[in-house]
């Protein structure tokens, strides 16, 4: 992989072929929740990189005797698409790509409690759509996302990044070009709240100043990822809570700037001023839309089952009260 | 010493900082040194010197005493594999299945439960070691004829539900509905017309979405009588 490093990669002016600083990682998009099926899933983009991550599980193993007793398993899968490099990539699973699915296993055991689920799995799929240099890295930083979107008891975040070297300097974040030309690459797994290295890998020489400036800047790099991780987790429920306090009920600040009369007088204007017709409508699309939707998308949840015998009373079962707040 | 660093209800993370100093954790929370830190994304709940991380998300996992709504998806000699929405399969062996004693040679496991059937449980025994242990035969339990099921985060149960039972009977009450949830996050809804059904599932998936809000009673009722006194000016 590591280049002869006599391609020229950083400018007189400090800079690198992309215009980034030494120090400077790729802009970075995460989002949670992209797919629905899935328990837990995330779509990362770091650069030009584009990378899906699914976790399914915990759920039972087959085949069973692979099951362990006394913790969960974690299968990574990590794939690229055919199309997501410029020369074809066979579909066929390389050599590479089981050994990025292995190690990524492990990174990501060290993180998760694995002994709260016995005997089950829990799979992690990665799939890259588009490659440009550090996958195995941001799919870390999306799987470790995606597994906490999945409600996975976990100890930490793991954030990655990988770091090189491009004409003998210590870079952070290597893309394409600089992972083949150049003469080292570093790629890195921390979890910043445990000030834990979970996946270390090096590839190409480096010098023990360049190795120990490399796992700082790294680590740099990492804490940088964990606060848009951080972010981009919390932001999925917020946003529904922003948008109920916002629509339904104003939050308490905004009633005290707004006049008592305004407040009052708004709602009930609405609802006299609303001619019937209008009412009856609204609400029917409301009400039909929904339901149908689900039953399209997800035909498995919903079952239907013609009634067979005529339907007596409800079972009197006493519903489990809840003891704490709401 | 003792000291909160997080508010309460606050939405956290893996790895958050929770709090410093003296307490008794539930789950959620792991303690490092001095340190508590949560391993859930889900509601940081703060009870004096009690703290836990309310789930948000994630499977179900059996408890001894749940009722839990299960699909059979395999029928042995004299036992029942059921899906029960956990990492587990759940196991229903004949002699829990009816009040009947269960005899192989003159019953049919497939005449009381086949493949497909969807069964009102409740769950007697479970561990790490073993895989839970389901029964059907006491009152109310059993197959569940007609109705529609829907499928929802099993932490968001409770919320549905509400305190003593507050939220599921309104909905229950403004839609015409019967209806059973399952701890597992399983609701089996029933109405005399599919408009009813439609609009208490309608209901209970708002309630999912909003669960982690405040003041959500209050926004159902609204929301389903505007429903009633619509399809009553209908008539």
């Amino acid at each position: 992989m590591a280049g002869d490093g006599t391609t020229q990669l950083i400018d007189e002016k400090g800079k690198r072929l992309d215009g980034r600083k030494l120090d400077e990682l790729r802009p970075i998009e995460i989002k949670i929740g992209v797919l629905k099926n899935a328990d837990g899933s995330a779509e990362i983009r770091m650069g030009k990189n584009i990378i899906l991550a699914a976790v399914y599980g915990p759920r039972e193993l087959h085949p069973k005797h692979r099951a362990l007793p006394n913790r969960a398993l974690i299968q990574c899968f990590y794939r690229m698409s055919t199309f997501s490099v410029n020369d074809r990539k066979s579909p066929a699973p390389s050599r590479r790509e089981k050994e990025i699915s292995m190690i990524l296993s492990n990174a990501l055991t060290s993180v998760i409690l694995t002994e709260k689920y016995p005997r089950t799995t829990i799979d992690v799929y990665l799939q890259v759509l588009q490659a440009d240099g550090g996958t195995r890295c941001a799919g870390l930083t999306a799987a470790s996302v995606a597994l906490a979107d999945a409600g996975i008891p976990m100890k930490g975040l793991i954030s990655s990044v990988a770091v090189g070297l491009a004409n003998d300097k210590v870079v952070l974040d290597l893309f394409d070009i600089e992972d083949q030309k150049g003469s080292g690459d570093l790629p890195l797994g921390y979890s910043p709240i445990l000030d834990e290295v979970s996946l270390i890998q090096l590839d190409g020489v480096f010098t023990l100043e360049q190795f120990e400036e490399a796992l700082h800047l790294g680590i740099k790099g990492a804490k940088e990822i964990y606060e848009i991780q951080k972010l981009a987790l919390k932001e999925k429920y917020s946003a529904i809570r922003n948008e109920v306090a916002d629509e339904i009920k104003p939050s308490k600040k905004e009633v005290k700037e707004v006049p008592k009369e305004e407040v009052k007088e708004a709602p009930k204007k609405e609802v006299k001023e609303v001619p019937k017709e209008e009412v009856k409508e609204a609400p029917k699309k409301e009400v039909k839309e929904p339901p149908k939707e689900e039953v399209k998308e997800a035909p498995k949840k919903e079952v239907k089952e013609p009634p067979k015998e005529e339907v007596k009373e409800a079972p009197k079962v006493k519903e489990k009260e809840e003891k704490e707040d709401e | 010493m003792s000291e909160i660093k997080v508010e309460n209800h606050e939405i956290v993370i893996p790895g958050d900082l929770l709090a410093e100093g003296e307490f008794r954790c539930g789950d959620g929370v792991v303690k490092r040194g001095n340190s508590y830190y949560s391993t859930l994304i889900g509601l940081f709940q703060d009870k004096g010197d009690f703290i836990q991380v309310k789930s948000l998300k994630g499977k179900y996992f059996p408890r001894p005493g749940d009722l839990a709504i299960g699909k059979i998806i395999e029928v042995g000699l004299t036992s029942w594999i059921v899906d029960i929405g956990s990492p587990y399969f759940a196991i229903l062996s004949g002699n829990n299945a009816t009040e009947k004693r269960f005899d192989p040679v003159k019953d049919d496991a497939r005449k009381i439960f086949d493949i497909g059937d969807i069964i009102l449980t409740k769950i007697i025994s479970f561990d790490r070691t073993k895989d839970p242990t389901i029964i059907t035969n006491e009152r109310g339990l059993g197959k569940l004829r007609g109705g529609r099921i829907i499928e929802i985060e099993a932490a968001h149960i409770p919320r549905v539900i509400g305190k003593k039972g507050t939220m599921i009977n309104m909905v229950k009450r403004l839609t015409r509905t019967q209806i059973i949830t399952g701890q597992n996050g399983r609701i089996w809804v029933q109405g005399k017309k599919i408009d009813d059904e439609l609009k208490a599932i309608e209901s209970i998936k708002k309630i999912e979405l909003e669960a982690h809000t405040q003041g959500l009673t209050d926004r159902i009722r609204a929301m389903l009588s505007d429903n009633q006194q619509t399809t009553l000016g209908d008539e």
